[in-house]
């Protein structure tokens, strides 16, 4: 099939930027969405003209670094699934697709569709983790821990940390990022010492870093590609709630 | 301070709207249920603004509390809406709206149009300044008919339709904020979510055809 693309393209982060039109011709409906765009830059390497720069990295669904807006939703039409595991069978001949980067303001564009998203890492840096003296190896079960607190801490811990909840959101806001971090200790013994200080310090570092508020549009949701749900949210917001009476003032 | 905290994060900031907004929303409730009075005729409405007037400072308490709540409610509703548009200083050439609603999307809009009707609407009714002239509905001691009043408002088609614009406005704003303020303060879950939103959306139904009752029942000459 063949398809017309409107990819954004920028030099650099100072660029304006704008969309620019491909041709994507003789395209297997088996292909992946990122092989797609590979023989589109290896068209354009020919023709000495500069490949459209994207980042990638497993092509499995696994890492998180794909990172596309396709026709407006992040990661594209299909629902939980990542870019690298979009396949064209999706999309028919003759469409136009729109490839955009990621938007927000905590994701400076830094050329074409590569956003820079090391704003995430710091809300992790913040408290997304569980503080451990090393030691001799504890016994396996020696904490016991519910089936089903295990399985929700296991469904938090699907995500993958790409930031299409952010690229979704109308506000801008890694709330369903953060909350599958919150949400993902929270459930586990291990992470309950720091769960107070760990949901304030996230959301703090949240809004430094120039993210948004949540104001409960659930556009996170439909486009995560793990499907985390947004009852971590309310999970992240009852965290809080808890947390409040032990905070000490700083 | 705790209080410092609560500036400081993005929960802490929400939880001032869902508070603020759920005063806000446990009043509209209250004070449907005071007007529906109305119905029983002029003696119950007129003994219920007099019962109300006699309860005297719990009454003020109760004012300065709702404009206490109105303002942390309208400063944050600002606050938050200027910082999340900064948020994202720019949308997508294609748009695709996936999950969201119109009412989510124009909270600022319908909050500043009910701003706009509460204002009118206590000067209307309350301090008396426009709409209709008192004479027409108070004795010559002064002593106003509550019923008279209202009737003699809603035979005017003018305030009918300006009253069911703010209506409209409260509707809008209620329709995504109940269920809203469930999920800000942690009241839901996977199963709650979708019912809250339903829930949500017939409870703000409910208080748009309770409070629409009033005008639209008086203009066609079924309260008289
Ligand atoms: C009778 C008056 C009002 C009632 C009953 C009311 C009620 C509510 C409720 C229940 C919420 C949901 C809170 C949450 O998401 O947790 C809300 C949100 C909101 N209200 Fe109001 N409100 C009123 C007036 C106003 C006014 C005058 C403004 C003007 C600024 C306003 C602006 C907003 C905004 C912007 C939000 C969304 C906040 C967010 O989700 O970030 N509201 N309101
Ligand atoms: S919550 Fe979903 S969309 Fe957001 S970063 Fe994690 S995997 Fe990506
Ligand atoms: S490239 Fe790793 S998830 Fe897409």
């Amino acid at each position: 099939m063949n398809l017309t693309l409107h990819v954004w393209r920028q030099q650099g982060p100072d660029d304006k930027g704008q969309l620019e039109r491909h041709q994507a011709t003789d395209v297997s409906p088996d292909m992946s969405f990122l092989e797609m765009l590979d023989e589109v830059n290896e068209a354009l390497i020919k023709e000495g003209r500069e490949p459209i720069v994207f980042d990638h990295d497993c092509r499995e669904g696994i890492c998180g670094t794909c990172s596309q807006v396709i026709n407006g939703q992040p990661h594209g039409p299909q629902a939980e699934t990542t870019v690298c595991q979009l396949h064209m069978r999706q999309f028919k001949d003759g469409d136009e697709i729109y490839i955009e980067p990621w938007r927000a303001r905590a994701f400076p564009v830094l050329k074409d569709l590569i956003v820079d998203r090391t704003a995430m890492d710091r809300i992790v840096e913040a408290g997304g983790y569980v503080s451990v003296s090393t030691g001799g190896v504890p016994d396996a079960n020696a904490i016991l821990i519910p089936k089903d607190d295990a399985d929700t801490a296991m469904d938090a811990a699907e995500c993958i940390g790409c930031g299409a909840c952010v690229a979704a959101c109308p506000n801008g806001s890694a709330m369903l990022f953060v909350s599958a971090k919150v949400g993902q200790l929270a459930k586990l013994p291990q992470g309950r010492p720091e769960a107070a200080s760990r949901v304030c310090a996230m959301t703090e570092t949240m809004l430094d870093e120039g993210f948004g508020n949540c104001s409960n549009h659930y556009e996170c949701e439909a486009s995560c590609p793990k499907g985390i749900s947004v009852k971590f949210i309310a999970m992240l917001n009852r965290e809080y709630l808890k947390a409040l009476p032990k905070l000490k003032s700083k | 301070m705790q209080l410092m905290n609560l500036f400081r994060s993005s929960v802490g900031r929400k939880l001032f709207m869902a508070c603020s907004g759920l005063m806000l929303a446990g009043f509209v409730a209250a004070h449907l249920l005071g007007n529906t009075t109305l119905f029983a005729g002029s003696a119950a409405i007129n003994a219920y603004a007099e019962q109300l007037h006699k309860l005297g400072p719990v009454l003020w308490i109760f004012r300065l509390g709702l404009l206490g709540a109105l303002l942390v409610h309208v400063t944050f509703g600002i606050w938050l809406t200027l910082q999340n548009r900064a948020a994202k200083p720019m949308g997508y050439a294609k748009k695709a709206v996936q999950s969201t609603t119109l009412a989510a999307e124009t909270m600022i809009y319908s909050g500043l149009a009910l701003l706009a009707f509460v204002v009118y609407h206590l000067l209307h009714f309350t301090l008396r300044k426009v709409g209709l002239d008192p004479s027409l509905f108070s004795d010559a001691a002064g002593q106003v008919d509550v019923f008279r009043m209202i009737v003699l408002s809603f035979k005017q088609w003018p305030l009918v339709l300006l009253y069911t614009g703010g209506l409209a406005a409260l509707f809008l704003h209620l329709s995504h904020g109940i269920s809203s303020t469930f999920q800000t303060l942690g009241a839901c879950n996977e199963q709650l979510l979708p019912l809250l939103r339903k829930a949500g959306l017939v409870a703000a139904l409910a208080l748009l055809a309770g409070y629409l009752s009033i005008p639209l029942l008086t203009f066609f000459g079924l309260v008289s």
